[in-house]
């Protein structure tokens, strides 16, 4: 028993409607013999049956339109008897079957990778490609930068501009690219601490805490320490305070860290930042990594390393976003008091001023001591006076035992 | 039939094989119909029923040697030129063992071994081809014969008549046979030519052409014989026109509007296969057992191509950009 | 239009006549090649290429042919197949669109259709290009339409050196490879070295190097880009000019090294602008250096209009040096 189906008769042939039957069932076909008509797109086709035999049953009725495929009629082949229990008749040929609208949600978009330093600008701002890979290479952040495209767009240049004066030439990423000379463009370099600052004031609530601190012991222990030194590895005040902020981050760990997106993000590593002047009227402030486990005279050395490098021009990108808290020192230059501003992501920022010998109480007694003022502006964001005050004040105790720095 | 013409061998085994030529093309036509019908064989398919003398008379006649163009209705002329009936049928299927190595299918029938130089879907398309194969034979001073095929639709196109001048006026030694059946697709040639007398629109290129019963193998071998040897010897164009019909539609897809069902009624009376066969029976050329043994012989051939074709495999997918320029390994034209 | 002066033995010679050098030494190489076309012979060639060269080598090798694109072409096609060498000239690429059914529908699929059985080593050569006033059907640049096509290769030589040696290089490819030759260019003097040679066919060339902007052309419009790269320069632009060269395939490496230094890119072309070639060029540059862009990508192209007359409609609906530098400056902003 073979079925006779609805053939394919073109390449754009997809149904045909059964208008005529030539035979009937009892009929005897021949192989060739023309069996029936078929309406399609284009006209009435005659069909031809390829196999011989008997006629047995008609599928389909007449004005019926079918798919290519359908089985139109069975015929019984020469000698064949028609079975006597009834066979199930195979199932039509396969139209495709329409596939069950699958269930199942669409794949999840993968997650954007976050970038290291995300570049953000403002709203409208548009930002060539080439300047966008070149920000992420450098650890740029694209809201510091100033558009001098068209229609304020921020280019190569642009990009290339703001890491010069954030002193973050290309020290080579990759082996084979050039060294390139460094540059240090200063006007260019108070633009980009402009809008650094000027964000910083619009953006961070700053609260304000002053300590005084006594470093006697600090500068009796110095001496006594750089008495055996070389000149050039001598330990410098400024160090100790670093390593003291640094160690005292361990139990203050809400001083250290970035603030972005709307919540704080405290760093397991604590890079502090120092502020550096760079003659003409720069200032930089690139990182010192993981200071609480340097040991003092390494500290020493990576941070005379460190200024000189920055002001030569030879800072690494790294070292510019890298800081997680940052100490501004003026050291000698002359006031007793200095209130920092905050460099966003940052969340703080200690404050020295200058030693002064003054009138100090001890034990009952007043004497000369060396005191400094330090100061801490922290966002109220993510801190208040309360945990500042006791973190100044841890500071200034790890000063007094300047030995376990 | 013709009597005293050029004189084809008329011995009981020659008819037999031109007999068994035109049915194994016949039937073989008629096995891929059937597989049409299944959607194993896809695209467009242009049937030869009707037409087997004229490839049958002609091919046989040219050396190995020679080259053959033909049109998209080339299943006749690749047979009987001995493209293994295998790999058309895997060409067909669009098996990457087929002749073009699927990637032509059954209008683009190509044999290297055989110089079948295609299966061409551009009405006419050949023609300037096979120009240029007699080209590059005058240019060499050899004796090699370019056997073309067209239908009568080819000679409205302006590529006909570019190549009729090219071939008479630079002499070059190109066969070409008009298998007129007299419908361009769907238009009868009435209603396409200001002068239905196709043989002589080539008398008008200077170009020696006859016309002859396409319908009769032995009158079509005879002229055959006459063209391939004046084309041989001469090294000049020769233009056969055979007058023939085509039984089927001119495509699966066709349902034939433009002729009347009495027209091909009566054609089929007169065909090619029914003729000769007559003919073979009243002269006692064929004996009862030929036929049968004939028909087993084709009928085995035919389903072992099919079933070549039906175990043939598809061509990986990553294969796709492949063959349209040379890889380093292929020689390049021959 | 003169060129860079070149430091080996060299003579003065027009870019025709580095032409006529190449068919001259090809068709002496190798008995395989002759040239067929319109007026090649007699007439000595519509652009005076093939002057002489029938006296030279006899009617068999320099075939004149009637007035037959479509018949010439498709003999070409069949007698490269049958294992000749032909050179088939197609007078302009105005009248290859009579042909283009032989080069597409059997040049171009050839090879692929027979299942690699069949290729087609055929060469043919048109001019291209407006600039002498030869108005709408005289004035094409159809070079992007054909390298739109798998299956044959397209050429652009601009310079004597491409003139002179794309030939033989095309001659030995076992595809079809069409080159095309600026009408503009033939007039073109220069020096070249005497003992120049074949050059590859599938490589772009720097043709001045810069570092501001790749200026990336083919063909006539190489030396407009030259030119407006000599005046970029006066204001202080360095422009880096690319010579296509081959338009299929094309040379992505040498484009997109250019771009990933320079940032910023302008295609000239001298087709109409719409579905250029500049379009495919600019799209592959999008595709492959994206993150290298400083700005948009430019194009300088033929206008939407059928080629004019009248002199100074024709320069304007075509690509000028002016128009280059203006381009490049409005990419660079320093309008």
């Amino acid at each position: 028993m073979v079925e006779f189906r609805m053939p394919s008769l073109g390449a754009d042939m997809e149904a045909g409607t059964l208008v005529e039957w030539l035979i009937k069932p009892g009929d005897v076909v021949k192989r060739g013999q023309v069996v029936a008509v078929v309406e399609t797109q284009k006209g009435a086709i005659e069909i031809e049956t390829f196999q011989a035999g008997r006629i047995d049953k008609v599928l389909v009725d007449l004005h019926s339109k079918v798919p290519v495929g359908t089985p139109l009629a069975l015929i019984l082949a020469e000698g064949e008897e028609k079975p006597a229990v009834a066979t199930a008749v195979p199932p039509p040929a396969a139209v495709a079957p329409t596939a069950a609208p699958s269930l199942e949600r669409p794949p999840m978009a993968p997650a954007r990778p976050v970038s290291p330093v995300r570049p953000r600008v403002a709203p409208g701002t548009q930002v060539s490609p080439a300047a966008r890979r070149l920000a992420q290479e450098r650890g740029i952040d694209l809201s510091t930068v100033t558009g001098s495209g068209r229609d304020g767009a921020i280019t190569y240049a642009d990009v290339e501009r703001r890491a010069a004066e954030v002193m973050a030439p290309a020290v080579p990423v990759a082996p084979a690219e050039r060294k390139r000379a460094p540059t240090l463009d200063l006007g260019a370099m108070r633009v980009a601490i402009a809008a650094a600052m000027a964000r910083s004031k619009r953006e961070i609530p700053h609260y304000y805490l002053e300590h005084q601190v006594e470093v006697t012991a600090c500068e009796r222990w110095l001496a006594e320490k750089n008495a055996t030194l070389p000149p050039e590895g001598r330990l410098l005040f400024g160090a100790l305070p670093i390593k003291a902020v640094a160690l005292a981050i361990r139990r203050f760990p809400a001083f250290n860290g970035f603030y972005r997106d709307n919540k704080f993000a405290p760093s397991p590593a604590v890079h502090v930042g120092v502020a550096i002047s760079i003659r003409g009227g720069g200032l930089a402030a690139p990182a010192l990594h993981d200071v609480d486990q340097l040991p003092l005279d390494e500290l020493m050395r990576q941070m005379r390393d460190l200024i000189q490098r920055t002001r030569a021009g030879r800072i690494r990108g790294s070292e510019m976003s890298d800081p997680t808290i940052t100490v501004s020192s003026l050291g000698e230059r002359g006031v007793e008091t200095l209130y920092g501003i905050i460099y966003p992501p940052q969340v703080a920022i200690i404050g020295i001023g200058k030693a002064v010998v003054r009138p100090w109480v001890i034990d009952g007694a007043i004497g000369p001591r060396s005191v400094i003022t330090m100061t801490l502006s922290g966002d109220h964001r993510v801190t208040d006076g309360h945990a500042g005050a006791l973190f100044l004040a841890e500071i200034g105790k790890l000063l007094q035992e300047p030995e376990k720095l | 039939m013709t009597a005293a013409a050029d004189k084809p061998r008329l011995s009981r085994e020659h008819m037999l094989d031109l007999l068994k030529q035109m049915i194994r093309i016949r039937r073989f036509e008629d096995k891929c119909a059937e597989l049409y019908t299944q959607e194993k064989i896809r695209g467009f398919m242009h049937l030869y029923d009707g037409e087997e003398a004229v490839a049958v008379g002609v091919i046989p006649v040219l050396d190995k040697r020679d080259r053959v163009v033909a049109t998209y209705r080339e299943h006749g002329q690749a047979l009987v030129r001995g493209v293994p009936m295998t790999t058309i049928m895997a060409e067909m299927y669009g098996k990457q063992e087929g002749c073009a190595r699927g990637r032509g299918g059954s209008m683009h029938l190509f044999d290297a071994a055989t110089n079948f130089y295609g299966g061409n879907a551009i009405v006419g398309g050949g023609l300037p081809l096979a120009v240029g194969l007699g080209l590059a034979d005058h240019m060499r001073s050899n004796d090699i014969v370019t056997a073309c095929f067209f239908g009568d639709g080819a000679v409205a196109e302006g590529e006909f008549h570019e190549s009729m001048n090219l071939a008479a006026l630079w002499e070059l030694p190109v066969l070409f046979v008009c298998e007129n059946n007299l419908y361009a697709m769907g238009t009868a040639l009435a209603l396409s030519e200001s002068e239905t007398d196709i043989h002589r629109k080539a008398e008008c290129y200077r170009i020696i052409s006859e016309a002859v019963d396409g319908m009769d193998v032995v009158a079509v071998e005879a002229a055959a014989r006459r063209a391939v040897h004046a084309v041989r010897e001469s090294r000049k164009p020769y233009f056969l026109e055979c007058r023939t019909y085509r039984l089927r539609a001119h495509s699966m897809f066709d349902p034939q509007l433009y002729r009347d069902k009495a027209e091909v009624e009566a054609r089929r009376h007169s065909e090619p296969i029914v003729r000769f066969q007559q003919w073979l029976e009243t002269n006692h050329m064929i004996h009862p057992e030929d036929l049968p043994r004939i028909l087993a012989e084709i009928d085995a051939e035919i389903a072992q191509s099919v079933a070549f074709a039906e175990a043939g495999t598809w061509e990986p997918v990553d294969q796709l950009t492949r063959f349209v320029y040379a890889d380093a390994a292929v020689p390049a034209g021959r | 239009m003169k060129q860079e002066p070149i430091k080996t033995e060299a003579i003065e010679i027009t870019y025709r006549e580095a032409v006529r050098e190449a068919l001259r030494d090809a068709i002496k190489r190798d008995e395989r090649v002759f040239l067929m076309g319109e007026d090649v012979g007699r007439y000595g060639g519509c652009y005076a290429v093939s002057h002489g060269l029938l006296a030279q080598f006899g009617p068999e090798r320099i075939r004149d042919t009637p007035l037959s694109e479509s018949g010439f072409t498709g003999a070409g096609i069949g007698a490269a197949m049958a294992g000749m060498r032909p050179i088939v000239e197609v007078m302009t690429v105005n009248f290859s669109l009579l042909a283009l059914d032989q080069i597409l529908n059997t040049a171009a699929t050839l090879r692929h259709m027979s299942g690699n059985q069949f290729g087609v080593p055929l060469v043919i050569r048109m001019a291209t290009g407006a600039g002498r006033q030869l108005a709408a059907q005289h004035s094409h640049s159809l070079e992007g339409w054909y390298a739109h096509v798998p299956g044959i290769k397209v050429l652009a030589p601009a310079t004597l050196e491409d003139a002179r040696g794309m030939l033989w290089t095309a001659l030995e490819d076992p595809d079809p490879v069409l080159i095309f030759e600026n009408v503009m260019l033939y007039n073109m003097t220069g020096k070249l070295a005497t003992d120049a040679g074949p050059v590859d066919i599938d490589k772009a060339a720097v043709r001045r190097p810069g570092r501001d902007i790749s200026l990336i052309t083919y063909g006539g419009s190489l030396w407009k880009t030259l030119e407006a790269a000599t005046t970029l320069a006066g204001d202080g632009i360095e422009a880096e000019v690319i010579d296509l060269r081959s338009l299929r395939p094309l040379d992505d490496a040498t484009i997109m090294a250019s771009v990933a230094k320079t940032r910023h890119a302008i295609i000239v072309d001298e087709g109409w602008r719409t579905g250029s070639l500049a379009a495919e060029v600019g799209m592959r540059i999008v595709e492959q250096a994206f993150w290298s862009l400083d700005a948009p990508l430019g194009r300088v192209c033929s206008e939407e209009v059928p080629i004019p007359y009248p002199r100074h409609l024709e320069n304007a609906a075509i690509p000028q040096a002016t128009k280059i530098v203006a381009a490049t400056k409005a990419a660079l902003d320093r309008a």
